[in-house]
């Protein structure tokens, strides 16, 4: 054993737990939960360190990315496009587990499966992504979201939307509901509302959609609103927060959807509920009763439990955006922490990057690009003009942007599952 | 002139009580917050809000600056005959909005 890997496990064990890790020969056990853009890019960075021994767990056996899960949602292309299975992470030497996590105790850095087994780790690295606050909107559960589909969740909901909208008769009235902050990429359910209407204006042009806001302003809203009026005059109405957009009740049965103000009858209603950690963070006390797991901006480690570190949607770093772009860089910057534990000494911190490309019709796109910093509390959002395409640029600026945000989603998921 | 919401059935039944829904659009300045730059906001309010119908004063509201941004009233109503539903604001330098729906009763 080399003295780097005794410093590794000395601060990974803080002297408690030491003597079952000094164990000769074992390599320190890396525990990753959740194979989505946060767990699936730090398994795979430190599977190839001859130190570590890494386990990822997850509950599908196929990943369907919330990423360009809109555009199924528009007919820009089929579920194929967004779904990923794990064969290369395990190729690239990651132990994959296929099961649900049922439990996860910080005391001892295990993690309980579905089955009954119980895995143990030096470090773990935990990104479930989100739950769902059903409780927030009456009428709304697990249940009647078969007819009231959130598709928050990229997969079997992308399918029941995509489903409802193709079936539904022109003239029809699409609602879309859209929760208080924080939820899960912010721009995501204007770029949603702006393709659903790019498919309803191609196949059913007489049908309208109504968007129930809780938030007032919201990510890129001038670029959306310009894409919109010159895009799809008439088809969005929008009621923000402050003029009781918010959802309050849902009929599954008659398909009436209430807000503090109105009730309308849906054709199809995709209502998205608020949102908070994944429900094993929060039961394990890892978000502190925030509803969001609170970590150290260097490398996510919990401020909760030493040697777990939290990333992407459900972590509270700060000001980056709960993103696949943003999951993917604080895994990179959490997997330099490990190596640098590993290798003895104190992680340094780094930039961090969030590019977002949003599409309003295939060939219309924009984007916003923001640095971050650690900062001594949170990673804090470094201030700088020009983060976003201009107001008034040309076609060939949003096919330009439109064609990054393809690639950009290719190279991503080639890196991450190819 | 503020944007206003208002919610009057299109029809009723005579004698029948009806919910009406009402907002305008308005920030409701209380004149004790400050801009980020550390200015006072001066107060700015809607003073009155009333309804008519059938040319009788159906409600009126007096407003004081605790009252929130976009106030939201709603009410019950007796349809007794087809009218005009209308509804005033008065800010506190006078200026007037107005609001108004028909409802068919029978």
């Amino acid at each position: 054993m080399n003295t780097g890997r005794r410093a590794f496990l000395a601060t990974l064990a803080g002297g408690l737990a030491a003597p079952a890790l000094l164990r000769a020969g074992t390599a320190a056990h890396v525990i990753v939960l959740g194979a989505g853009f946060g767990g699936a890019t730090v398994a795979r960075l430190l599977a190839g360190v001859p130190e570590l021994r890494v386990t990822l767990i997850e509950r599908d056996a196929t990943i369907h990315t919330c990423p360009f899960s809109n555009g199924v949602l528009g007919g820009l292309w089929p579920m194929e496009r967004i779904a990923f299975d794990l064969v290369a992470l395990g190729r690239a030497g990651v132990r994959l587990i296929r099961a649900e996590a049922t439990g996860i105790d910080p005391e001892t850095r295990s993690i309980s499966l579905a089955d009954g087994t119980r895995l143990t780790g030096d470090v773990m690295v935990l990104a479930p992504g989100i739950s769902f606050d059903w409780a927030a909107i009456e009428g709304l559960s697990p249940a009647t979201a078969e007819q009231v589909p959130h598709a928050w969740k990229a997969g079997r909901q992308t399918e029941i939307l995509r489903e409802q909208l193709v079936a539904m008769e022109d003239g029809g009235l699409v609602v879309v509901g859209i929760p208080a902050p924080p939820f899960r990429c912010p721009p995501g359910p204007y770029e949603r509302i702006s393709l659903i209407a790019h498919y309803l204006k191609t196949n059913k042009p007489a049908s309208k959609i109504l968007v129930l806001d809780a938030q007032d302003a919201f990510s890129k809203q001038p670029l959306f609103e310009e894409a919109w009026a010159s895009l799809y005059p008439g088809m969005i109405e929008r009621v923000p927060g402050s003029a009781s957009g918010a959802v309050m009740a849902v009929d599954a049965g008659t398909m009436r959807i209430s807000t503090g103000f109105d009730d309308v009858t849906a054709a199809v209603a995709n209502i998205i509920p608020p949102q908070r950690a994944a429900r094993i963070l929060t039961d394990a006390g890892l978000d502190d009763g925030l509803g969001w797991c609170p970590v150290e901006p260097v490398g996510f480690e919990s401020r909760v439990a030493p040697g777990i570190h939290i990333l992407g949607d459900a972590a509270l770093q700060g000001d980056m955006p709960k993103s696949a772009f943003s999951a993917n860089g604080q895994a990179r910057a959490c997997a330099r922490a490990i190596l640098a534990r590993l290798a003895g000494h104190e992680p340094q911190g780094a930039k961090l990057l969030n590019v977002c490309y949003s599409l309003t019709a295939p060939d219309y796109g924009f984007s916003i690009a923001d640095v971050y910093e650690p900062g001594p509390e949170k990673v804090s959002l470094v201030l700088s003009e020009g983060r976003t395409t201009a107001l008034g640029a040309s076609a060939e600026t949003h096919a330009a942007e439109a064609e990054y945000a393809r690639s950009w989603f290719d190279t991503i998921t080639s890196q991450l599952y190819g | 002139m503020f944007n206003t919401r208002i919610r009057v059935p299109p029809t009723a039944k005579p004698g029948e009580i009806v919910e009406i829904r009402t907002m305008i659009m308005h920030p409701m300045d209380n004149g004790f917050s400050y801009t980020t730059q550390g200015t006072l906001i001066p107060q700015n309010i809607i003073t009155e809000f009333s309804c008519h119908y059938l040319g009788e004063e159906v409600i009126l509201v007096r407003l004081e600056p605790g009252i929130s941004a976009n106030p939201y009233f709603t009410f019950p109503l007796r349809a007794e005959a087809t009218g005009t539903v209308r509804f005033r604001w008065m800010d506190q330098h006078g200026d007037i909005t107005t609001a108004e729906e028909e409802m068919v009763v029978e």
